[in-house]
């Protein structure tokens, strides 16, 4: 590997500890961020030169400290400075080493820098893009064409987040036991969300959109080294391991989604699959259930499925039920009414998602569902309209292809109560 | 005489490599493992999965299951073994049942990733 190459491999993983301590003395997001900043600079001097440190988080820390200080003193700036004793000379090496092994601020560091980042008075898209520029330090051209925007727009996303967050109140205390969970909580959604931009990408921007999955994954597995005993964010980390497992065989050569039952399980990322099989069986240990960790055992039961007809519908059945008490939501109940559907029959299905109508009215995936349900029913004329109200609601040009395959298969064995078509 | 090399490195940064990356070193290694299995010399080989799948039985009386890899540095790596299991309840079944015939110490139990089985004889 080049320099360049680990240089940079360990620039990025010593990041969030680095930036959170920086945060901790500075008490300045901005001023936390120069100071790292200027602390890589110096690491590209002289790393090459010198090989790298033992623990590249403490020297960049250590640098990144010491020149903030410099700057900070040199500069006629009427900025107060920070507190004494967060600046007083501490440059000894068993101080540094002292602080380094204590390994609860460590968490807290890295815990505080990714919940300033989803802060509650930030809307979800400047969270996550605060998140992808501080914690996992994408450029900003990196994070507009992810998200597929303009890099002005983008930086100015940035730039608004980072003002509101810096007029917000950031506690610097050691967080207690309730609040560390409360932090844990919201932070685990801001991953979820980040890899949730990613995974909704369309067959023709799957590929630029897929490192917010990657990035979603090294966050959650970072958070999970943080908190080992912590079933829900194992569960989220398989979560996010299983989906995005399949990545390789979501989409046709022409960018149309395939769906679960059609894709081509050799393409699956086996050991992604491992690794998630492997945490939720450690989560349900705990016997401490979270939606996460309900999501998770859903997913594996797809992924622990050699052939579609292996899948153990019923039981995912169970586990959308009790997700539907964690979190009733319509489409959770949409998604149950699928896996009925696989147990009892179209029939029992289409029963179920007949109550969600009025709420799921402008649902995409509602119509393609119920459509489906229809057609399996050979009730082909509501089925067609069912499924042309899919197609109005596509989000993607991904989506209304795939439903006007099955309108083209409609068109084709147009005999009433035809053939069973097989999803 | 057979020797482990064990592979110790900082998994922040193994997990910080791109795919490329990745795929460039393991290229790399596979040239090196290649002419040890021309030679006949090469054991079995296994990547693991990441330390966060990892849980630890320690031995004592009665045993205790810890979330994460072993972080005790008064103990050393003394041996491992390569069990096919269905799922972790099963692999610490294992453990236990090991940990009866010789008490004290711990087992990390660990998926692996990548195998590669070899063919030496000792």
């Amino acid at each position: 590997m080049t320099d360049a190459a680990w240089i940079d491999a360990a620039l990025t993983s010593a990041r969030p500890q680095a930036v959170g301590a920086l945060l901790r003395y500075f008490r300045n997001l901005d001023t936390a961020e120069e100071a790292f900043q200027n602390a890589c600079l110096r690491a590209l001097k002289s790393w090459p030169q010198n090989g790298p440190p033992r623990d590249p988080a403490a020297w960049l820390i250590m640098v990144g400290r010491n020149v903030a200080i410099d700057d900070i003193r040199r500069s006629k700036k009427q900025e107060a400075l920070p507190e004494d004793e967060a600046i007083s000379d501490l440059d000894d090496a068993e101080e540094q080493l002292a602080e380094r092994l204590d390994g609860s601020h460590y968490r807290d560091d890295i815990l505080r820098l990714l919940f300033i980042c989803c802060h509650p008075d930030l809307p979800a898209t400047q969270q996550i893009a605060l998140a992808l520029r501080i914690v996992s330090g994408l450029t900003v051209k990196q994070i507009a064409r992810a998200f597929l925007v303009s890099e002005a727009a983008m930086e100015q996303r940035i730039t608004r987040a980072k003002a509101r967050v810096a007029d917000a109140d950031v506690p610097f205390e050691t967080p207690g036991a309730v609040e560390r969970s409360e932090r844990l909580t919201s932070v685990a959604a801001m991953i979820y969300l980040i890899f949730n931009e990613g995974y909704s990408a369309s067959g023709d921007t799957a590929e630029i959109r897929a490192p917010l999955c990657e990035e979603a994954i090294r966050l959650a597995r970072l958070l999970l080294r943080l908190f080992q005993s912590e079933p829900e964010i194992m569960g989220l980390t398989a979560l996010l391991l299983i989906q995005h497992a399949r990545a390789a065989a979501r989409f046709d050569a022409d960018g149309a989604v395939i769906l679960l039952d059609d894709q081509d399980r050799s393409k699956w990322n086996k050991s992604l699959i491992a690794e998630g099989l492997a945490l939720i069986d450690k989560a349900m240990r705990h016997r401490r259930s979270g939606p996460y960790q309900v999501q998770a055992a859903i997913a594996a039961l797809h992924a622990r499925a050699e052939k579609p007809e292996d899948t153990d519908w019923t039981q995912i059945d169970l586990l959308y039920g009790a997700l539907e008490i964690m979190q009733p939501s319509p489409v959770v109940t949409l998604n149950r009414a699928v896996a009925v559907s696989k147990v009892k029959g179209p029939q029992a299905g289409l029963d179920m998602i007949e109550p969600l109508a009025p709420r799921l009215s402008n649902y995409f995936h509602f119509f393609g569902v119920r459509g489906a349900f229809l057609m399996q029913l050979g009730r082909n004329d509501e089925a067609r309209t069912a499924f042309d109200r899919a197609i109005a609601l596509a989000n993607t040009s991904a989506e209304a292809a795939h439903i006007r395959m099955h309108l083209d298969r409609l068109q084709r064995d147009s005999q009433p109560r035809g053939k069973k078509a097989g999803k | 005489m057979l020797y482990a090399i064990l592979c110790y490195h900082d998994e922040d940064t193994v997990g910080s490599w791109t795919k490329e990356q990745d795929a460039a070193v393991m290229k790399k290694l596979a040239v090196v493992q290649d002419k040890l299995t021309k030679q006949g010399r090469l054991g079995p080989v296994a990547r693991l999965l990441p330390t966060t799948s990892a849980a630890t039985l320690r031995k004592d009386d009665p045993p205790l299951v810890l979330d994460g890899p072993y972080a005790e540095t008064k103990e050393q790596l003394l041996g491992f073994y390569l069990v096919d299991c269905k799922n972790l309840d099963e692999a610490l079944d294992v453990a236990r049942d090991l940990g009866a015939a010789n008490p004290g110490g711990a087992y990390e139990i660990r998926p692996v990733g990548q195998f590669v089985p070899g063919s030496v004889q000792p």
